[in-house]
C-alpha cells in the first residue's frame, strides 16, 4: 500500500514535470530556452518514472533494468543537450535577448 | 489504472513535442524536440512493459536509450559537418571563427 503511494506520487510528478517541459517548448520565444526548458525537465522525469516503477518492480531484475536505463539516460540526456546547444552556437545561431535590442533603440 | 495514467502523461508530452518538432523554424528544434521524444518512448516503453505484465520489454527501452543519444550525436554531427567523412574539420574550422568574432 505504502509503496503504491510511492509509486503515484513518483508517476504523477514525472507525469507532470514531462508535460511542463512539452508546454516550455512550445511556448519559449528562442532555441536556447526551449532546449534549457527540455533539458532540465527530461532527467528528473524519467528519474521519477523509473523509481515510480521500480517501486512496483521490488528487488528484481526488472528494477535493475529499470536502473541501468536510468543511468543511461542520467548521463547521455545532459550530454546530448549540450551537444545541441554546442551545434547550434557552431552553426551561428544566436540567442534572441530582449534588453540590448531595446538599448539599441 | 496507475500505468494508464503515466502512459496518458507522456503521450500527452509526445504530442506536445511533435508539434515543436514540426513548427520548429531552426533544424535545431527540430533536433531537441526529437530527443525530447526519444527520451518519452523509453519511458512510454518502460510504463507499457509494466501495464502488460511483460518484463521483457525493458530490454528494448534499454536499447532506445543508446540508439536515441547515437542518433541525436549523429544527426548533429551531420548538421554541423555537412557530410560523415570529414572528421570534424568543418567544425573545427567554425571554431576558429567564432572564437576571431
Amino acid at each position: 500500500m505504502t509503496l503504491d503511494i510511492l509509486s503515484w506520487i513518483c508517476l504523477v510528478l514525472g507525469g507532470l514535470l514531462g508535460i511542463i517541459g512539452g508546454i516550455g517548448v512550445i511556448r519559449f520565444p528562442d532555441f536556447y530556452t526551449r532546449l534549457h526548458a527540455v533539458g532540465t525537465t527530461d532527467t528528473l522525469c524519467a528519474a521519477l518514472f523509473l523509481l515510480g516503477l521500480s517501486f512496483q518492480a521490488g528487488l528484481t531484475l526488472a528494477s535493475f533494468k529499470l536502473f541501468l536505463i536510468f543511468v543511461f539516460i542520467f548521463f547521455t540526456s545532459p550530454a546530448a543537450s549540450h551537444s545541441l546547444a554546442n551545434a547550434a552556437i557552431l552553426g551561428g545561431l544566436k540567442p534572441v535577448i530582449s534588453n540590448s535590442k531595446q538599448l539599441d533603440k | 489504472m496507475m500505468y494508464t495514467v503515466a502512459i496518458i502523461a507522456v503521450l500527452i508530452t509526445i504530442l506536445l513535442a511533435l508539434v515543436r518538432a514540426l513548427l520548429g523554424p531552426t533544424v535545431y528544434d527540430r533536433i531537441a524536440a526529437m530527443n525530447m521524444l526519444g527520451t518519452k518512448t523509453i519511458l512510454l516503453i518502460a510504463a507499457f512493459a509494466f501495464l502488460t505484465g511483460r518484463h521483457d520489454l525493458l530490454d528494448i527501452a534499454l536499447v532506445y536509450a543508446l540508439i536515441n543519444f547515437i542518433g541525436v550525436v549523429a544527426v548533429l554531427k551531420l548538421i554541423e559537418q555537412g557530410n560523415f567523412y570529414t572528421d570534424g574539420e568543418t567544425s573545427v574550422d567554425e571554431q576558429h571563427k567564432v572564437n576571431e568574432k
